[in-house]
């Protein structure tokens, strides 16, 4: 596949160090729109982005698990414990 | 597959977080197990890391809940309270000193991804593979889940907690570094590194054949 960056464009390797900042906004103006091009032009750092995105949603999506009626007693116990101490 | 994976648990607002910590003034007691109950998994997760056992993590976290409710009148709302009880937990966590062990280090350094997979001009030579996405294969994205999972078990703790409080709690990369006590570009590193090492884990998985 042709790689159509130019000469201050940046190379793949570049790439994937830059992504988290791409994401995260953390880019300045001119490293955004150097990004932005090698990805308009690359269909394999395409891809990472797209992988990279996918993974931060999986990780996302983590289940959350809740509490059990044991915790929420140990818990309650906790606030009381508190409350008497508060006098 | 990927679209049914994005979906979030219930965002967790301040303003549910402010309405429950008034009653919790007022003497409402279920007002405290609801606000337990809202923050109990993302302060285990993250209690987890810095802890050898999930007994001590569970210590650590009741621990800083009796801290909180102590400190109450402490808690100004400065920043929101989810980063404030973050913060108290870390701290009662780093305290307990099981961690002695642990490297403080930021983390493996070198690059995300392995140079041999570059050419001598940086270009991809082995490129990632296209992830094959079936919106209707509910088996594969409860592996991808578990592997993801795993693979956040195994990153080194700094990275695990970065990446815990910033994509799975959804902090902002401000509160990560409130709650960790790190500066704002080693909260980028780790992040990019955690978050790559990740990728890493799931290409196998994913790559088609």
């Amino acid at each position: 596949m042709k790689l159509l960056w130019k000469k201050d464009g940046y190379v793949c390797q570049e790439m994937v160090e830059l992504i988290t900042d791409y994401l995260e906004g953390n880019l300045s103006r001119s490293q955004r729109r150097r990004f932005e091009a090698h990805i308009a032009a690359c269909e394999h750092c395409t891809e990472y982005l797209q992988q990279m995105r996918t993974t931060i949603s999986l990780t996302g999506s983590l289940a959350v698990e809740d509490l059990t009626d044991g915790m929420r007693e140990d818990f309650g116990e906790l606030y009381r414990k508190w409350r008497a101490e508060e006098g | 597959m990927i679209g049914a994976l994005a979906r979030r648990s219930e965002p967790v607002t301040v303003d549910e977080d402010a309405e429950l910590l008034a009653r919790v003034r007022a003497g409402d007691q279920d007002a405290f197990v609801a606000l337990v109950a809202r923050h109990h998994a993302s302060m285990l997760r993250l209690a987890r890391s810095f802890v050898s056992s999930g007994a001590i993590a569970e210590e650590v976290v009741q621990d800083t809940w009796l801290g909180v409710l102590r400190g109450l009148d402490d808690f100004a709302g400065r920043s929101t309270f989810r980063t404030w009880l973050m913060r108290i937990l870390v701290n009662r966590a780093r305290s307990t000193g099981v961690r002695e062990n642990r490297s403080v280090a930021v983390g493996d350094a070198g690059p995300v991804v392995d140079r041999e997979r570059f050419d001598a001009s940086g270009a991809w030579m082995s490129p990632p593979q296209h992830w094959v996405e079936d919106s209707d294969d509910r088996l594969q994205a409860q592996a991808l889940t578990e592997e993801i999972q795993e693979a956040l078990g195994q990153l080194p703790p700094r990275q695990r907690e970065v990446v815990i409080l910033r994509d799975v709690d959804g902090l902002t990369g401000q509160e990560v570094c409130e709650v960790l006590e790190i500066s704002e570009a080693n909260q980028r590193v780790l992040l990019h590194r955690g978050r790559s090492h990740l990728r890493g884990a799931l290409e196998s998985k994913l790559s088609a054949v």
